[in-house]
């Protein structure tokens, strides 16, 4: 381990390598209730050579490395499951290029998503990117590659889906780009050649780590406005929503469901978010809105809300800072949830069985969606607040978690972001060839399994 | 520990490490090591987890407490309400709990033995104190209306005392009513306090109350800001209540019966908020508005400015213990690369920790030739010096 050491610090500077008690100690751990496991080492690189030879460093050492973000997916991915290195990327977080006629922006790996914003809002304000609801600080790689989703997934789909190529370094040591930036100086699209980004999409930092990437920016329209939507009729929201979505309006649709405040007990509410050109279009699309859903409208089965001011500003702010001091409900510094890719059509299956688990482990339900597309899919969350100084409550919350994990691949729905358990609850619902191919990919990309080992694995 | 049944509270969303434009990182702290347990986030994980016995006292996690600037960047930024307002006592008081246990870093050790000795953190005789004063003939406090109080950077740090000298220069051109303390006055201990020594807080505290009322001392304008936040909201739990103003809002009142010269042309000027006066104490307006009354001035923002200012790094005791000093990854050093990226030619300050951070900071950056760090105080003079006859030239 003391010749590790002395190589990392060879190749980063010893401010920037730590075996010390805290850091292996902070690292080991997130938010959420998956339970600590240590790394031997954090390292925070800062250029793609770095990663390079801290990736070749580890194959000769056969040592583990787990690419690590914001640290803010909730579900312990960046927990070193069997030691290691952690790489903290987030030194790499420099805006390298935006091409606003092609409306993309290259960023290194450890770029924040509020930075990106404070630089677009202030060097390019007609140019927007789909931000998550997750803290600013949460980086825009580690949101691209678990297929996160954001302000913009109505009209862009999964953040996945707005990648245009990435730049990754394989476990083996190789740089490699993937997408147009492969063949040329652009990064503009990842068509039309063989789509390679998909080797490291949803993969947990198991197949190589990437430490550049370009995403596709939108317009940032100047008129914005936000409508809700109110039904207690679950089983019509699948409708409701696809007609919400078809109108091609929507910039953004979630849905959020609560016994608190009371009014909001047994409510679903739907959430809409658009913007415009001008205050006459905004006018014309607020109405087209309104048609699309007013067959509900006129059985009076559901309408429009007014939005009191505060509310309004609120579910303009993007990200909605709001979404965190929800997540204090029980004041205990612990929030984990289960986000579900699933069709739309699964959202009364799934509004109900979250009541009844949430019930059944004595929790507060908490439960929305986001609706991805024109309704194509939509990321149904299952949200368990915890109190991280009762071990009590977070028993409960862990195993109000792996219920609804089963619960949702039950009903046809994939955890997204899965912890490590749930990553093998999935694997015994997948088509066994298609985990074998996983494997098979992975044992040629990673030889000497270094990348994150313990995560699309079996006992 | 105090404060200790709100540990578990914090979630490390890392609002903390931001200011509100999420423009960069601005927890000074942070922004240096990077690592998250410099983060405030991680300041709290980790209190909590020495307080089960998850990790032990060490020489790491006592650079990660005393390395905290207390710029309150944190207070600020974290949305959870009331929470919040507690965050810096709880750094408060872990640092308590290490100098308790005596396992404080060796320049925090030394900062504190110099104030017990000599009470000064510059190990000088007390007697030197007054020295800075010497040849502007001030008088020494007797019944003026206001006691200037310099502190020990501006009696100690050449840079300080240049500063107090050019704040007393204009106070007495003013025609304010005012004394000195000279060689009486103390340490205000806003540091110490910081720094988690309480009981040596507590013992400078009552000590200066005592000589301030002994003394007749109803009012007073301070050169820094740390002394404004210790005399203004520490001192009344010591029986201590008095009139407090920064110089530059005494400035800001007399600004307006004061005449200027016009410069030759426009100078670009941007102001850097010191900690103490702005998020401490929201005080963002006093010293733009003495700028903005400067005929000639251009007084431009950085990104980070007012309640989003980055802190120089020298707040919290680390003026004196450098625990976030050298690399271009300080506090200091960014900062001033950012008022140069504005196109500011003065870096403006109302602090002397502040303009002695920023000044080496400069150097260090070899922005010299572009870049120049002036206190409020400064600035004004240099008007004034030119008012007869001609136009200026900075």
């Amino acid at each position: 381990m003391e010749e590790i050491y002395k190589e990392l610090v060879n190749i980063v500077g010893q401010s920037y390598v730590s075996n010390h008690a805290e850091e292996r100690f902070i690292y080991s751990r997130d938010m959420g209730t998956m339970e600590p496991s240590y790394p031997d080492f954090v390292v925070m690189p800062n250029s793609t050579e770095e990663v390079q030879k801290i990736i070749l460093l580890a194959n000769k050492m056969e040592i583990p490395i787990v690419p690590m973000g914001g640290g803010l997916t909730l579900s312990g991915i960046c927990r070193p499951l069997k030691g290691g290195i952690v790489l903290d990327m987030k030194r790499m977080n420099r805006i390298i290029e935006v091409n606003e006629t092609s409306s993309y922006v290259l960023v290194e790996a450890g770029a924040s998503q509020g930075m990106l914003q404070a630089y677009l809002k202030k060097h390019y304000p007609g140019l927007k990117h789909s931000m998550p609801d997750a803290p600013p600080i949460a980086t825009i790689a580690g949101n691209v590659l678990i297929h996160g989703s954001g302000h913009l997934s109505a009209a862009g789909g999964f953040h996945s889906e707005m990648l245009n190529g990435l730049e990754a370094v394989l476990p083996t040591g190789d740089v490699v780009r993937v997408g147009s930036c492969s063949t040329s100086p652009y990064w503009f699209s990842r068509s039309p050649l063989p789509d390679l980004s998909g080797l490291f999409l949803g993969w947990m930092g198991t197949t190589g780590v990437v430490t550049k990437l370009a995403i596709k920016l939108f317009p940032n329209l100047p008129f914005n406005d936000v409508r809700i939507f109110l039904t207690d009729e679950p089983e019509l929201i699948p409708d409701i929503l696809h007609r919400l979505a078809r109108v091609q309006v929507a910039e953004d649709i979630v849905a959020a469901m609560a016994p608190r405040p009371d009014w909001l007990r047994g409510l679903q509410m739907l959430i809409i978010n658009y913007g415009a050109e001008s205050e006459k279009e905004l006018t014309l699309k607020r109405e087209m809105l309104r048609e699309s859903v007013r067959k509900y409208i006129d059985e009076k089965v559901g309408g429009f809300m007014p939005i009191p001011p505060d509310m309004k500003r609120s579910f303009l702010e993007v990200p909605q800072s709001s979404i965190s001091r929800f997540a204090d409900l029980k004041k205990g510094g612990g929030f984990e949830y289960v986000g579900a890719i699933m069709p739309i059509e699964l959202f009364p299956d799934a509004y109900r069985n979250g009541i009844d688990i949430a019930e059944s482990h004595g929790m507060t339900y908490s439960l929305g969606a986001r609706i991805i597309g024109l309704g194509h899919s939509m990321m149904f969350f299952f949200a368990y607040p915890f109190n991280r100084a009762d071990a009590e409550d977070v028993n409960n919350a862990q195993k109000a978690l792996e219920d609804t994990n089963e619960m949702v691949l039950e009903i046809g729905g994939i955890p997204w972001k899965a912890e490590a358990p749930a990553q093998k609850q999935i694997i015994r619902k997948m088509c066994p060839n298609t985990f074998a191919l996983m494997n098979r990919l992975r044992a040629v990309l990673d030889p000497k399994g270094i990348m994150n080992p313990g995560n699309w694995e079996v006992d | 520990m105090k404060q200790s049944d709100i540990l578990h509270r914090c979630f490390r969303c890392g609002y903390c490490k931001l200011p509100g434009s999420y423009v960069d990182l601005n927890c000074p702290s942070y922004l240096k090591y990077r690592f998250e347990t410099y983060s405030p986030g991680g300041r709290m994980w980790l209190l909590r987890a020495l307080l089960d016995g998850e990790i032990r006292s060490s020489a790491r996690l006592s650079e990660i407490l005393f390395s905290c600037a207390a710029c309150g960047n944190c207070v600020e930024h974290c949305v959870f309400p009331k929470f919040k307002d507690y965050l810096l006592d709880v750094f408060i008081a872990g640092r308590e709990e290490l100098v308790s246990e005596g396992t404080v870093p060796s320049s925090v050790k030394k900062y504190l033995e110099s104030i017990r000795l000599y009470g000064n953190p510059y190990s000088l005789p007390e007697a030197e104190r007054g020295n800075w004063a010497e040849g502007l003939d001030l008088e020494a406090y007797r019944d003026q209306e206001y006691l200037f109080y310099v502190g020990c950077v501006g009696s100690f740090d050449e840079r300080g005392q240049q500063m107090a000298r050019a704040v007393a220069s204009l106070l007495r051109e003013w025609g304010v009513s005012f004394g000195i303390l000279g060689r009486k006055e103390r340490c205000d201990g806003n540091e110490a306090r910081a720094m988690g020594e309480s009981g040596l807080f507590e013992l400078i505290a009552r000590q200066n109350v005592e000589m301030f009322r002994d003394a007749g001392i109803k009012k007073i304008i301070t050169l820094s800001p740390h002394a404004y936040n210790a005399i203004k909201n520490e001192y009344p739990g010591f029986d201590g209540t008095f009139e407090v103003y920064h110089y530059s809002q005494i400035f800001q009142q007399l600004m307006g019966e004061e005449v200027c010269a016009l410069v030759d042309r426009p100078l670009r000027v941007t102001f850097h908020d010191p900690c103490y006066l702005g998020r401490h104490n929201k005080e963002y307006m006093a010293p733009r508005l003495v700028l903005g009354a400067l005929p000639g001035v251009e007084l431009i923002e950085m990104d980070r400015s007012m309640a989003d200012a980055l802190c120089c790094g020298g707040g919290g005791g680390n003026f004196f213990t450098d625990l976030l000093g050298g690399g271009a990854d300080s506090p200091a050093r960014v900062r001033v690369r950012e008022a140069a990226q504005v196109g500011a030619e003065i870096l403006a300050v109302a602090c002397p920790k502040c303009a002695k951070m920023l000044e080496d900071a400069i150097k260090s950056e070899s922005l010299e030739k572009q870049l120049r760090v002036m206190d409020l105080a400064e600035i004004v003079r240099a008007h004034r010096q030119v008012a007869r006859p001609q136009v200026m030239s900075l």
